[in-house]
């Protein structure tokens, strides 16, 4: 058998617009994994912790309220911080093209953005997660 | 894996968490790591928090965090939710009640899927209550999946188990039924402020006035949401606890779960022993041809495997003879 792979779906920020990470969160349930979900209004620091704690391959963050430039950076500084860059950090939420190259660059590996599919998303987890 | 034991050991957690990891998932090292943390275990006194699905097993086990944090206790949290029979996967939701403590290093908390282990619990649950153990924390709280009627396997585990009950489900029948209803040291209704707690308690108290035994299990009315109820409840596991200390049933109790914990082994190493004996799939095609039956199959690979097969015989007729 495969490894099964642990993800932890997190809202971090304001918003309480869960319905896309509770969405995502039933797909990877049902394509096999095991998905930890936290709810809204984390911080970063919340986030990370919880990731470290429960050992999770990777991390999802969702944000709708426009914050994401701020918070999904933040999450990725605190793991590298912590010792645990070697979780893989995605995001989706209602992020601006002009934002998308940006936020690769400071170490999310994906954004999927409205209108992408949830296969996308557990094609993207298996291929890295599974390497 | 000498990185993580020595990690573990002096409380780091991220060692903490591969090292569950581990355990979890059968990887290389488990033994070792187990090993090397076994000596250590033992010491943390373990509260089991069961009941039915939606019932407030998370919320009261934030709350009892809260508290026992302010009495300076470290807290270990193993929160169980169920695998996907289907797809195999699992949504872990209990901590979006804990999420005060994440930041608490005192609070060490992690989910676990059922993985279609049956009885309420994971497979690994007792592997991870020896880290927690080992790591130091001072209590560990295992909260079951939601349970029905007869997931009662934490009862073996816990030094306490507390069994969250709430208004509405049933009626007196429900409860004088077994299985559930009968492992609790303690009962907690929660949701009391909603109608027909009183009835509830009520109920089970007429229950408890039948239950023979040295240990009456109390009844604590909570609304865990509001806070309400939650010391007593903490002052009522403390309560039994000295009486589980002083009647030795503690020892007694990891007496019995590692002796469980060795037949579980012994039982998966016979399986695999016999599953590898060349007449195996053979035999197996011979059963389902109604050849011979499952029992007279078993009987013939432990002959094979060269296992005396007397004591086989359960519900069997050696087992008649006595």
């Amino acid at each position: 058998m495969a490894k099964r792979i642990k993800v932890l779906v997190a809202k971090p920020g304001l918003d309480g617009h869960d319905r896309g990470a509770r969405v995502v969160a039933r797909a990877l349930r049902d394509a096999g994994m095991e998905v930890i979900y936290t709810g809204i209004r984390q911080t970063p620091e919340q986030i990370v912790a919880t990731a470290i704690q429960e050992d999770v391959d990777a991390v999802g963050l969702s944000c709708l309220s426009g914050a994401h430039n701020n918070l999904f950076p933040k999450v990725v500084a605190l793991l590298k911080e912590k010792g645990a860059e070697d979780i893989l950090v995605f995001g989706g939420g209602i992020i601006p093209d002009g934002d998308i190259a940006g936020l690769k660059k400071a170490g999310i590996k994906e954004i999927f953005r409205p209108g992408s599919s949830t296969d996308e998303t557990i094609k993207f987890l298996t291929d890295h997660v599974n390497q | 894996m000498t990185k993580i034991i020595e990690g573990l050991v002096k409380g780091n957690v991220r060692s903490l968490a591969k090292a569950i990891t581990v355990v979890e998932n059968d990887r290389p090292g488990k033994k070792e790591l187990l090993k090397a943390v076994f000596p250590q275990t033992g010491n943390a006194y373990l509260i089991g928090i069961t009941g039915p699905p939606g019932a407030g097993k998370s919320t009261l086990t934030d709350k009892l965090i809260t508290l026992l944090r302010q009495q300076g206790k470290t807290v270990g949290v193993i929160a169980v939710d169920p695998s996907s029979p289907f797809s195999g996967g699992a949504i872990l939701g209990d901590r979006i009640r804990m999420q005060q403590h994440a930041l608490d290093e005192g609070v060490f908390i992690r989910s676990m899927a059922t993985r279609s282990h049956l009885g309420g619990l994971a497979k690994a649950t007792v592997d991870v209550i020896h880290l927690l153990d080992a790591a130091g924390k001072d209590v560990i709280i295992v909260e079951t999946v939601g349970v029905g009627q007869d997931e009662v396997d934490i009862v073996k585990i816990a030094h306490t188990t507390v069994v969250v009950m709430v208004p509405g489900l049933g009626d007196a029948i429900q409860i004088a039924k077994a299985g559930v209803m009968e492992i609790a040291d303690i009962f907690a209704v929660n949701k009391a402020d909603r109608e027909g707690a009183d009835k509830l308690v009520n109920e089970l108290r007429s229950m408890l006035d039948m239950a023979t035994g040295d240990w009456k299990p109390d009844i604590f009315q909570t609304v865990a949401k509001n806070d309400q109820g939650i010391a007593d409840l903490l002052a009522g596991i403390y309560q039994h606890r000295e009486f589980v200390q002083n009647a030795g049933l503690d020892k007694e109790k990891f007496k019995s779960n590692v002796q469980r914990e060795l037949c579980t082994y012994l039982m998966d190493g016979i399986v695999e022993l016999a599953q590898a004996c060349a007449g195996y799939e053979s035999l197996v095609q011979a059963i389902y041809q109604k050849e011979m039956t499952p029992l007279e199959g078993a009987e013939k690979l432990f002959q094979e495997m060269g296992i005396n097969n007397e004591w086989l015989m359960v519900g069997g007729d050696n087992a008649e003879k006595g």
